[in-house]
């Protein structure tokens, strides 16, 4: 027999681990993968590649050489990081802007702040966003989806619904003209539109979200309270006056929306540990994509939305706690 | 034109003077005084605020010193009695020398003294690992070897070595505050007296098992059988439980048992070899071939912060003009 | 739907491998060296020394406080020594060894198997008695009964709840006392209703026990004021203030102790041990120890005498696996890890865990990924991952006020900690440490 082992309780433990976690979520954004490769060809498998390829490397690197420790690109973390990264941008975008995305991403997002675990913002929004400011007009370029045949950078480009709708309304035209000009909203749901490569395909987008809730990665409660936030507060603005204001059905399916609330806002590190504070945390990013769709400059507002909630997180964890056992006396 | 600048230069400057003169009479208001002695007594401190003082930070000692009417309890460790004097000067009392001190580490029970029986997978802390069980070895008074010692020095004096699973000292940087030996659960560490070119005798263990089931446990286990008190000139070893103790106040560093010691559970550090061999040359267990028992590599102490760099012990021409 | 508390909770492999071992009788070893503190409160004082001939059931040392408990022998023999040995704890405490020889018991012991159903004694006397005998909880807590037992005044008892839950994977002792024994228990239920003055005890039995379940179901029917209900599995619904919530919905204060809610907890062990001492004069020198593993040859469940070596068990559970890496006293949740083999078995080891090494080490530790899952399982509503950074960094003043008095050390949090960090291990050490600072400040 050899030396026994001596550690204190429990001495079992659940076969979960963060590889595990990690990868269950790359399994869920794989449908919504699959759709953007459909309708944008080429361009969408060379954005993912290099996005993760990039963001693979540069945690690799930082870790290796400039924080000197071990490096721990195999958790899987930074995959997911890559694959955000990728559906966030246009799928025409040139290679060098990408690269410098998931240089942002990690370097500032994640590692800067100490690596896994410690960062407070999204690092694929934080990336995604840097890119937004700093190359507005290829990020906002948005290829038209079309088949596979695509090829990569000379992709026909257009406006997004929710760009179509933001412009219509400024210049007064009424809703239910713009209507016409964009997709119908069953298309709108499976994804036949511009935008973003990952956020287009809602279908795709909420097969993840069921997958992810039946292994029990993510809790329903962030993206449901999204969901009711943005639809409820849409939906008074299109009774109060359906003629300057797109419905609530238009506004979950268009945009980030489904692509934000499933994926980036459930993200373990950046959003709250108690189930109330999940949906103080839900709410505020639903209102403030409202706000932002609906009286900002912007056409899309949850990624701002997202990174402004992050911003409140030690917050909300510091204030709203889970209520203890026997905390008050009530007996029955 | 004109008066809309005139009117935001008037507006502003306004709006500045009145919270200007609001702010200074807030501040008159709630002024708190505080005695100037006490940032004077804060400039000598060390600024450490490692607490080997006793006290919650430099700043608190420093309230705590200019309160008081006597300093003779007060010392602060890390400055040592040159902070201690200059501190007298501010507030014009007296103070006297006290005896500089070092840690010490109490255990020798490396591997190849001390058997492991079980192998530790619990969060990497002495403290924990103590409220559990005794340790991986038969011996539980010894080093549990996680370093919480190290964990809480702040001056970087102490380390672990890798060799011997034991905390080494070391004595230039270590600033006797203390930190470690409170935050060692099993005692094992202890403030000694420090002596002229770092020079130490001190028995290497503090277990209270019988003779019998320490030697079992560990090959240099003080086994109580208090040769050390009989052969002392000084009367400065004392039998406790079966565990010698020597008081380095009353220790001449004679070094009369360290040859006695039948475990070589006493230490002697940073001593000439030399001598060691013509003293005692017929005793088997300062053999000129193992010297490193006495030496830094073995014992837990030593003088230099870098040991592969010193050559073979600090001797007698050494710098380590300490004190 | 079957009822179960509300927060919290996880649901290991249940493992119980030695389920359908009935209980065997493990003969007398050599030597038993029996620790004179087995319960929590104030060690024994030994009343035997070097030489004295002891019979089975004589007092071997006596309780010195309110919250202590008579330890008697369990054999009958020659006190070989009173000394320092390693017990379970880890650590060598005095413990009193005698030689087995023979196996001559007390006289005034009833040693007949009949079921005496009628109770004589008055509630006065039944807590007295309880309390000669020595016995404390079985469930492993190991708090002296007697203690539970006195009600203070002012405080209102109006049910007592027997723990027949087994929450702890692979532990099966229970199980087997509720088959084997269940008259018996029965009969000790009834008699702490008595000593208590209550007229209802509610029985909880997870669900993955149905034969116990259904076994008991037709018994209570004899028993007036005894219920029997089935618990969905979900650990720690052993917990004394879990199982409170789950049977009457009644929830313990923090800090607080279940007679403030009207209530007693008993576990299974205890009522049959209550039975043993008031109707047989039987003091509590034996109890059902299973000894299982996975690589365990023949997983069983052993009537043992307190103070025989655990290795002695694992003899007659058909030697030690080649492939052991870890031998646990307890359960593999809350159990504590022994460092030897021949430590004796006490009265609070409901099991000895024998884990093959795969299963022995950690997992690698990585970063708190914040995925709040230690937070969703704990059964008391408390934050896990941060107590677990406050008492690294010995906040102990905010540790208290984020309720770290309240942790129950079920070890959920660190069974399902997706990163294998030690939340558990620091959590216990920050509490050592609150409960130091709050004693300090009462004196």
């Amino acid at each position: 027999m050899s030396k026994l082992f001596i550690s204190p309780s429990p001495h079992v433990y659940e076969d979960t681990t963060v590889k595990r976690l990690m990868f269950d979520v790359v399994i869920a954004l794989l449908p919504a993968l699959l759709f953007s490769v459909y309708f944008f060809g080429m361009g969408a498998i060379i954005v993912t590649l290099t996005a993760v390829v990039s963001c693979l490397a540069f945690e690799w690197l930082i870790q290796k050489y400039i924080l000197k420790e071990e490096p721990s690109i195999t958790d899987g973390s930074a995959l997911v990081t890559g694959i955000l990264l990728a559906f966030n941008v246009p799928t025409n975008l040139p290679i060098g802007i990408i690269i410098i995305g998931s240089l942002v991403a990690i370097g500032v997002g994640k590692m800067s702040f100490g690596g896994l675990g410690n960062n407070p913002f999204n690092p694929a929004l934080v990336g995604r966003v840097f890119l937004l400011i700093s190359f507005p007009v290829q990020m906002t370029s948005w290829p038209v989806p079309t088949g596979f045949s695509n090829s990569y950078t000379d992709a026909v480009t257009g406006a997004t619904p929710l760009g179509v709708m933001k412009e219509g309304i400024s210049a007064g035209e009424p809703v239910s003209a713009i209507m016409d000009k964009i997709p119908g909203h069953m298309e709108l749901f499976y994804g036949h539109m511009g935008g973003s490569m990952g956020e287009i395909a809602a279908l795709a987008l909420l097969l993840g979200l069921g997958y992810m809730l039946f292994r029990k990665v993510i809790k329903i409660h962030i993206p449901l309270s999204i969901f009711l936030t943005i639809g409820v507060f849409t939906g008074i603005l299109w009774l109060v006056n359906p003629e300057s204001n797109a419905d609530p059905i238009f506004h979950l399916l268009t945009g980030g929306v489904m692509l934000g609330a499933i994926f980036m806002a459930t993200d373990y590190v950046t959003s709250p540990m108690s189930v109330k504070g999940m949906w103080i945390f839900g709410i505020g990013i639903g209102i403030i994509t409202v706000a932002i769709r609906v009286f900002g400059a912007y056409p899309e507002g949850i990624s701002f939305a997202i990174l402004i909630m992050n911003a409140f997180v030690p917050l909300i964890n510091m204030y709203v706690k889970p209520k203890r056992f026997g905390e008050e006396v009530k007996n029955g | 034109m004109s008066a809309t600048i005139l009117f935001t230069i008037i507006s502003l400057s306004a709006i500045g003077a009145t919270a200007a003169i609001i702010l200074y009479f807030v501040a008159q208001k709630f002024k708190v005084y505080e005695d100037p002695r006490i940032d004077q007594v804060d400039e000598i401190l060390p600024a450490a605020n490692c607490g080997g003082c006793g006290y919650p930070g430099c700043r608190g000692f420093a309230e705590a010193m200019v309160k008081a009417d006597d300093l003779s309890p007060f010392y602060c460790p890390v400055g040592g009695n040159e902070t201690m004097a200059q501190v007298a000067e501010v507030l014009g009392k007296a103070v006297e020398a006290k005896d500089p001190q070092v840690a010490v580490v109490r255990c020798s029970g490396s591997p190849a003294h001390r058997e492991r029986i079980n192998s530790y997978d619990g969060a990497s802390s002495c403290a924990i690992s103590s409220s559990l069980y005794s340790g991986e070895t038969g011996c539980q008074f010894g080093c549990l070897g996680l370093g919480d010692c190290v964990d809480v020095c702040d001056f970087d004096a102490i380390y672990m070595d890798e060799e011997t699973g034991l905390p080494v000292v070391i004595d230039d940087n270590c600033t006797a505050c203390g930190a470690c030996v409170k935050a060692c659960p099993n005692v094992i560490i202890e403030l000694r007296k420090k002596n002229k070119k770092d020079r130490k005798i001190f028995v290497s263990c503090v277990n209270h098992d019988k003779g019998g089931v320490a030697k079992k446990a560990c090959k240099v286990a003080c086994i109580g059988c208090s040769k050390c008190v009989k052969v002392c000139p000084f009367d400065a070893i004392t039998m406790d439980n079966f565990c010698a103790f020597i008081d380095a106040n009353k220790c001449k560093l004679c070094r009369k048992c360290v040859a006695e010691c039948p475990t070589n559970a006493i230490l002697e550090i940073n001593f000439p070899p030399k001598k060691v061999r013509t003293e005692t040359p017929e005793k088997p267990k300062v053999e000129a071939s193992k010297p490193v028992r006495t030496s830094a590599e073995k014992a837990g102490t030593i003088g230099e912060a870098k040991p592969e760099e010193t050559p073979a012990r600090p001797t007698g021409e050494n710098k380590n003009e300490t004190k | 739907m079957l009822k179960t508390f509300p927060k919290g909770g996880v649901h290991p492999a249940e493992g119980k491998y030695s389920a359908n071992s009935a209980i065997e009788v493990l003969p007398l070893p050599k030597q038993v060296s029996i620790p004179i503190a087995q319960h929590i409160g104030a060690p024994s004082k030994p009343v035997v020394t070097k030489g004295d001939k002891v019979k089975v059931g004589d007092k071997i040392a006596e309780s010195t406080g309110f919250v202590s408990a008579n330890i008697h022998s369990s054999v009958s023999g020659t006190v070989f020594k009173v000394d320092k040995v390693l017990d379970s704890t880890g650590y060598k405490r005095p413990c009193v060894i005698i030689n087995v020889e023979g196996d001559e018991w007390h006289e005034s012991i009833d040693k007949s198997t009949d079921l005496k159903k009628e109770i004589s004694l008055t509630d006065k006397e039944i807590i007295h008695r309880i309390n000669e005998s020595g016995i404390v909880g079985l469930g492993g807590a190991t708090f002296p009964s007697h203690v539970k037992l006195s009600v203070p005044d002012g405080k209102k008892i109006d049910v007592l709840i027997i723990n027949g839950v087994e929450c702890e994977p692979y532990l099966t002792s229970d199980h087997r006392l509720m088959l084997e024994k269940a008259e018996e228990m029965l009969v000790g239920i009834q008699i702490l209703m008595k000593a208590l003055g209550v007229n209802l005890a509610l029985i909880g039995i997870e669900n993955n026990k149905p034969d116990a379940i259904e076994h008991l179901e037709k018994l209570v029917k004899d028993y007036p004021g005894i219920e029997v209900h089935a618990l969905k599995v979900q650990y720690p619904q052993g917990g004394e203030k879990q199982l409170i919530k789950a049977l009457i919905n009644r929830e313990v204060p923090s800090g607080g102790l279940p007679l403030d809610v009207g209530a007693v907890v008993h576990n299974v062990g205890t009522a049959y041990a209550v039975y043993e001492a008031v109707q047989k004069n039987k003091p509590l020198f034996e109890r059902v120890v299973t000894l299982t593993g996975k690589s365990v040859k023949k997983p069983s469940n052993f009537m043992v005498r307190i103070g025989t070596p655990v290795s002695y068990l694992i003899e007659a559970a058909g030697g030690l696996p080649e492939d052991t890496g870890k031998v646990i006293n307890g359960g593999p949740m809350m159990g504590k890890a022994l460092n030897a083999l021949d430590v004796p078995v006490v009265k609070g080891a409901s099991g000895i865990l024998i884990m093959p090494a795969e299963l022995s080490q950690r997992k690698k530790e990585v970063n708190c990924i914040r995925c709040a899952k230690c937070v969703s399982v704990c059964p008391q509503g408390l934050e896990p991952y941060l107590l677990n950074r406050l008492a690294q960094l010995e906040k102990n003043d905010k540790l208290e006020t984020d309720g770290v008095m309240d942790c129950i050390e079920c070890g959920s949090c660190a069974y399902t900690c997706p990163a294998g960090l030690p939340l558990l291990d620091y959590i216990r050490l920050g509490k050592s440490r609150v409960s130091q600072i709050i004693r300090s400040r009462k004196q």
